[in-house]
């Protein structure tokens, strides 16, 4: 008798549920980079905004990219260019980012040079002695194949070296600063925007990853975030976007360690 | 009433249907999804290759196949002891009292989600491990001691019930011979349920290469073959858990080839799992 009258029940859930999302808003999907920096924003929109809702979801770029493709996000975000195959979607750099080459605090190395960071990457350079530290085997931290900021770091970095196989791989920028913060021997690389105090981010063969060196493209390990449409945006999701690259949002990007773009640069 | 009854039936019935319904279709998709791949670079080069690189097309599971050996056969070298010696004090020794504590308390081991699990091993054993043994701490032993605590539950229970569905006359027949009671327990009861806590450990073995998200967190994730004990590891299913979220075109269908090879082992887990209750029972 009580099962008869739950069926109705259960089977109206997924039917509200549906409405509410077609009442609110839009769906940001995509990097896990661009994840934090995009909820601030919403936020900060939706504020502005009572009435609009967004959704900011994570899956990484490729998952991003390919939920605009298919229209289940409206916006999707990407931490790395568009690939040749991707070219059709319409493109908008919202802000650059660095990517960090992170140790642990308690590691007295302050300075690595590209082709110093490239060999210990590579498993060519297995222990700290080799680069001026007291000798202890060097912990390698990656990102998983597919994710953005291991893209871009193998572009900027790698060349066509390979990442070691040995190297550990976590599936996020936050479990990389995690690893890295709890050991003295690890080496990492994450978004410059999410260093904070519990690691140490290195300079590159002498220049420390700050805003002005970025700007100035002394610090070259710099990515673009993108916010990825499929075809003009429109309605909420250019509402959006417009806010997104107003100088209100833009320096609240700064403030959280990007570096803002002020002219969008589409396709 | 009747007819009432006839409607109540049906509709379990095709309840209990629809959740074989899921199961059929979950494996009709993994194989639709992953064996294309498998056929097309070769089950050899899949199984046995050493190299997981999608970003080149090398698709190698033969280190992770190994990982997710070397992590279960951890877990029960700690699980199969500290299982048993409960299961025993449980059975013959423990005043009711204590029973009434200890078990609810076993089934909460199950009850707690395996994030915990994970977060407490990275929080608590991972450093431990790299402080005292050496290594990035996150390795095959830290993975194989939480498994070992997660898989308790399961050996626990299921060899507690074998023990339990022994005859008595067993344990008053050694008894009566002069047998002290532990060489009752030792010789004639866990004998006598053997195939019951064998079936309990294989179960374990299948929850423990099953278990992904505390493994996620305490692996470390590597894709190379482990060298010892301390070394960082990827089992099949952190592969797919961990990769997923990114993964699109062939390295997608390589996730999915890497669950139907999951999926083999641990259908041939649960059937040899079944068949050595079954032959309990018969």
């Amino acid at each position: 008798m009580l099962l008869l009258w739950l069926l109705p029940l259960l089977l109206a859930i997924p039917l509200v549920s549906g409405c509410q999302r077609e009442r609110a808003g839009i769906t940001v999907a995509g990097s896990t980079s661009v994840e934090p920096f995009a909820e601030l924003l919403a936020e900060e929109y939706m504020s502005r905004h009572p009435h609009s809702h967004i959704y900011v979801q994570g899956g990484g770029s490729t998952a991003g990219i390919e939920a605009v493709r298919t229209r289940a996000a409206n916006i999707g975000t990407s931490s790395r260019s568009l690939l040749p195959d991707e070219k059709d979607l319409y493109a908008i750099t919202i802000a650059k980012d660095a990517i960090a080459i992170i140790v642990n605090p308690k590691n007295p190395i302050r300075d690595l040079s590209l082709d110093h960071v490239r060999q210990v990457f590579s498993g060519k350079i297995k222990d700290w002695g080799e680069l001026g530290d007291p000798p202890h085997p060097i912990v390698l931290v990656s990102r998983e194949e597919g994710s953005g900021t291991r893209e871009s770091f193998q572009k900027f970095v790698m060349g066509q070296e390979e990442i070691s196989l040995e190297s550990l791989v976590q599936d996020s920028n936050g479990a990389i600063r995690q690893v890295v913060s709890n050991d003295p021997y690890a080496i990492g690389y994450i978004s410059l925007g999410l260093v904070n105090e519990q690691v140490k981010a290195l300079k590159i063969s002498g220049v420390e990853p700050t805003v002005t060196n970025i700007e100035r493209n002394k610090y070259t390990l710099v990515r673009p975030f993108l916010f990825v449409f499929n075809g003009e945006p429109e309605g909420e999701a250019k509402s959006f976007l417009e806010f997104v690259l107003s100088p209100a949002a833009q320096a609240l990007l700064s403030k959280e360690g990007l570096v803002s773009v002020l002219k969008p640069s589409g396709r | 009433m009747e007819i009432r009854e006839k409607v109540i039936e049906k509709l379990l019935l095709l309840i209990a249907f629809s959740s074989i319904a899921v199961l059929a279709l979950i494996t009709f998709f993994i194989f639709e999804q992953g064996l294309p791949l498998i056929w097309k670079i070769g089950p050899k080069a899949f199984i046995l290759g050493q190299k997981w690189i999608p970003s080149k097309g090398l698709f190698g599971i033969f280190p992770m196949i190994v990982s997710s050996f070397l992590v279960t056969i951890g877990a029960l070298a700690l699980g199969i002891p500290l299982g048993l010696a409960c299961t025993i004090f449980l059975c013959e020794w423990s005043p009711p009292a204590v029973g009434t504590v200890l078990r609810p308390a076993i089934q909460l081991l199950a009850a707690i989600p395996s994030v915990i699990y994970g977060f407490w091993g990275l929080i608590v054993l991972v450093p431990l491990v790299r402080n005292y043994l050496g290594g990035p701490g996150l390795s095959i032993l830290s993975g194989s001691v939480i498994l070992g605590f997660m898989i308790l539950p399961t050996i626990i229970s299921i060899s507690e019930d074998s023990l339990k569905a022994l005859p008595p006359t067993y344990k008053a027949g050694a008894l009566a011979m002069g047998a002290t009671h532990w060489q009752t327990i030792w010789r004639v009861m866990i004998p006598a349920a053997r195939s019951g806590i064998v079936a309990s450990i294989i179960l374990g073995m299948g929850r423990a290469i099953g278990e992904t998200m505390a493994m996620i967190m305490i692996l470390g994730n590597a894709v190379k073959m482990p060298s010892s004990f301390l070394d960082s590891a990827r089992t099949l299913t952190t592969n797919i858990g961990i990769e997923m979220g990114y993964a699109s075109g062939a390295h997608r269908e390589a996730l999915f080839a890497t669950g139907v090879i999951l999926f083999v082992i641990i259908m041939l887990l649960n059937s040899l799992a079944i068949f050595l209750s079954r032959r309990r029972s018969s």
